[in-house]
């Protein structure tokens, strides 16, 4: 292995450029001359969180339509501009925040960073454009409805957070979509769309100071007032009983499941722990010791794995399959067999050993595109892990023993009071 | 893209091409065998994605979970795929892991068991990929509509097989496949990462070069007549959304008609990327398509797809009908629109911009040394490697009257599939 792939693999304090601009923008930057290229990645506040119950959608139909035309250029220009540079743009929604990504040849950073300034404090949300992208996002649920995969995932949330935003869809329903204006559009970005908690992530074959300078010219003086606190929720419980709801979606070849629990928020100390436990439950080699008893032995599914998706205020520990409409039952029932053998017993000293050795392995890997570096240094901010944190991680790894396996198994998983969602054909119309 | 390639050819057959990267302590090891769903006959549809799976189901010096775990230990990626014209494997892994790919691909190129109740456990899990697939409507109309363009020509079938075929094919016809089609004669192995060329090459000597080789039996006479009338197939199947979708007979990837019909894609439905993992590609909005049907309310997505193949495969647009419209219309206009690009050429301008759109892409692609050893493997597959080294600079070789000519040659209405897939209330 080379001295200089060995150095220049891993981001920390020696080559992350962190800087927050006066009106809070923080910015972080790592340079990287092996390609002539760019990616750029930013969250700001203004998620579906804010979202009204009766217009659900609104954040993500907003971020969607600040493309659509802005003070100083139409839609077929704001693309013109970036297609014929060979760039993409995007926003999109979740439930903390409004994300945006970006990519460019390095010479064509500065369109990339004005079209961004231009959609963010600039878009004017022509009423043609609204309502063309209405209908498609109209079109989208529809779509969405006959997706077995899709459906039992939001059947998931709704069961696991009754009271949370994190149980709601960020595309809405079809009924909440219709009830939004353009001028909820106006309102919602008036209201929640400010520099203060904005971060800015630039990777890619460009020096910090330019990005920084950049930035700084284009949305330095950039404030809102009026973007402010997030709301309060109810704390996310538990579920109290088994919860089983099935969405019936007929003409279909497969259902899939989506069951779990809730799992730990991203900044708990016990994170890594959750992390590695998982990997050994569905995840490590061919979807983990779930993909063994469902796929491999019972060949029920060709996928069933595990998941922990872990947020801001919580999270959720879950897992996929797809099967035959006649093998729902028998798939869960067999996956409920082994959360309860994973809540009872430690896992083996050589499944923790593995999946230790499969985490600081693949670091590298993750780590090798500026989108992979990107998206890192954006969890290393929102997280507040620390620009060292992938340099600590190996460390952080290895001290995790199977005995915080078991204590995080045992505090997190209950077999006996599961949200099991399901959605396909009833098994006498499948296939 | 512009790294040396070395290319070394052992004595058994095996071509393999090295490239040097070291951005990253990663190295991406890829096996190409030519072998896919084109080399399938009657009643054995979906046999090469299927032994491409038992290939995962071990060995005796690496049982099956062995494999997994030795891979998985070492925090590597790996994964295969099976297409028209040929099946990869490829493992992602730390530098100095480079040996373990190496012994575990040349140990399953000969060495696989197929044990018959290992055959029988993934019967059930092909069959339920192909049901996930089924699931989408727009799996089921591309299936009829591959039926409807080829009519004896194996790109006909479905990659994934048919039903019937997945349920009556044996061990023995899987191992049967194998047999005939993986040795090092018929394979191409690309490496690329963190790695030293002459080392690498006596290791990869080393392993594969006493693996013997075996005459692979000569394909059919595969010629198939352009259609003689135009086809039209309906779909029905459940949910709200209606979709069309139109399919020509496209050149062969080795043509050069091939990079014409890339430009012309790129002008009508955006451009498109070779980037398989990662690098992303960049939106239609200015397409031509885009302007005519999504713009005027009449669809509510477009796109575009040319696959690079050995033998003349399929050109074809899809569309997403808005609700309020009809495929009848979305039909007329493209129909429209192909008649704008006969009568007024195309201007050298949209043909550089689609030429720098695909450079870009290229850029984004190689930052991943796994999307480079792709690449390395992929061409040789229907070409060389050249046809990649040379890909932009061919694009930018097209010129309004060879993208005329093109359009004269290939979309020709009379020669077309014409596929509609409409939503029905659901049986329940």
């Amino acid at each position: 292995m080379s001295a200089e792939s060995q150095l220049t693999s891993i981001p920390g304090p020696h080559d992350i450029h962190r800087k927050v601009l006066k009106n809070g923008i923080t910015i972080l930057v790592r340079s990287n001359f092996h390609s002539a290229s760019v990616t750029l990645s930013g969250i700001l506040g203004a998620g579906s969180l804010y979202d009204p119950s009766d217009k659900l959608g609104l954040a993500n139909f907003t971020a969607l339509a600040l493309m659509r035309g802005t003070q100083k250029y139409d839609f077929q220009t704001i693309f013109d501009r970036l297609e014929s540079a060979g760039t993409s743009m995007g926003f999109g929604a979740s439930v903390h925040n409004t994300s945006v990504g970006g990519r460019a040849l390095a010479e064509d950073l500065p369109l990339l960073v004005e079209t961004l300034t231009d959609c963010i404090l600039h878009p004017v949300f022509p009423q043609q454009y609204f309502d063309r992208l209405k209908n498609q996002l109209l079109t989208g649920l529809a779509i969405r409805a006959q997706d077995t995969a899709g459906m039992a995932s939001l059947t998931f949330d709704k069961l696991l957070f009754p009271q949370h935003p994190y149980g709601l869809p960020e595309d809405g329903y079809p009924e909440t979509l219709a009830a939004i204006s353009r001028q909820d559009l106006v309102d919602f970005h008036q209201a929640h769309y400010g520099p203060l908690n904005m971060v800015i992530v630039v990777v890619g074959a460009v020096e910090a100071d330019k990005v920084f300078d950049l930035f700084e010219n284009h949305l330095g003086s950039w404030t809102n007032p009026q973007a402010g606190q997030e709301p309060q929720f109810p704390p996310i419980q538990p579920p109290g009983s088994t919860l089983r709801e099935h969405i019936h979606i007929p003409g279909k070849s497969q259902a899939d499941i989506v069951m779990g629990t809730l799992g730990p928020k991203r900044n708990v100390p016990e994170y890594l722990a959750v992390s590695l436990g998982n990997n050994i439950l569905g995840q490590f080699g061919m979807m983990g010791r779930i993909g063994e008893v469902v796929r491999e032995k019972a060949g029920l599914a060709y996928y069933a794995s595990t998941s922990v998706n872990a947020w801001i205020e919580g999270g959720s520990w879950e897992v996929s399959a797809g099967v035959n409409p006649a093998n729902i039952e028998r798939a869960i029932n067999l996956i409920i067999e082994e959360l309860r053998r994973f809540k009872d017993e430690p896992v083996l000293q050589s499944e923790l050993e593995d999946s230790k050795a499969n985490y600081i392995g693949r670091l590298p890997l993750a780590l090798e595109s500026n989108a992979g570096v990107a998206n890192a240094l954006l969890n290393l901010e929102r997280f507040n892990l620390g620009l060292d944190y992938y340099q600590r991680y190996p460390q952080l790894v290895n001290e995790v023993t199977v005995e915080q396996v078991l204590q995080v198994a045992q505090r997190y998983l209950d077999p006996e009071k599961l949200v099991i969602a399901s959605a396909g054909p009833l098994a006498a119309t499948g296939s | 893209m512009t790294d040396p390639i070395t290319l070394i050819n052992l004595k058994n057959g095996l071509k393999v091409l090295l490239k040097e990267i070291h951005t990253s302590p990663i190295i991406s090891h890829w096996v190409w065998y030519r072998v896919g769903s084109r080399y399938e006959t009657p009643g054995k549809t979906g046999i090469s994605h299927w032994v491409e799976h038992m290939q995962f189901k071990g060995t005796p010096t690496f049982p099956a979970g062995v494999l997994d775990r030795a891979i998985s230990r070492d925090g590597g990626l790996w994964n295969a795929f099976t297409h028209l014209d040929w099946t990869t494997f490829f493992e992602t892994m730390p530098a100095d892991k480079v040996d373990l790919s190496i012994g575990l691909e040349a140990d399953r190129m000969i060495n696989s068991i197929y044990d018959k109740d290992e055959v029988d456990s993934e019967r059930t899990v092909i069959i339920s990929e192909r049901e996930g697939n089924e699931n989408d409507p727009l799996f089921k109309l591309e299936e009829a509509m591959q039926l409807a363009a080829f009519k004896f020509h194996p790109y006909r079938n479905e990659v994934l097989g048919s039903i019937e075929d997945l349920r009556a094919i044996t061990r023995d016809d899987l191992y049967g496949h194998y047999r005939t089609y993986y040795n090092p004669a018929n394979a191409v192995l690309a490496l690329t990462g963190d790695f030293n060329t002459d080392e690498m090459i006596k290791k990869i000597s080393d392993q594969y070069e006493p693996i013997q080789a075996a005459p692979v039996p000569p394909l059919a006479d595969l010629k198939e007549p352009p259609l003689e009338q135009e086809e039209r197939i309906e779909v029905n199947g459940p949910g709200e959304t209606t979709y069309l979708e139109m399919t020509w007979r496209a050149p062969a990837a080795s043509e050069e008609d091939f990079f014409t019909m890339t430009v012309l894609d790129s002008l009508m439905t955006g451009p498109s990327s070779l980037n398989m993992f990662g690098g992303g590609g960049i939106s239609n909005k200015t397409s031509r398509l885009y302007r005519a049907l999504v713009e005027k309310e009449m669809a509510v997505s477009i796109n575009g797809s040319l696959q690079a193949t050995i033998g003349p495969y399929l050109y074809g647009i899809t569309a997403t009908v808005r609700p309020d419209s009809s495929p009848e219309k979305v039909l007329q206009t493209i129909d429209d629109e192909i008649a704008r690009l006969l009568d007024a050429p195309v201007t050298q301008e949209e043909i550089d911009r689609a030429a720098k759109q695909a450079r870009a892409m290229f850029v984004y692609g190689s930052e991943n040394i796994t999307n480079q050893g792709f690449w390395l493997g992929y061409s040789e597959m229907f070409s060389d490697y050249d046809w990649f080294l040379n890909y932009v600079e061919n694009l930018e070789k097209v010129t309004p009257e060879k993208l005329l000519a093109a359009a004269r040659e290939y979309l020709i209405p009379q020669r077309r599939v014409i596929g509609i897939y409409r939503p029905q209330e659901a049986q329940s």
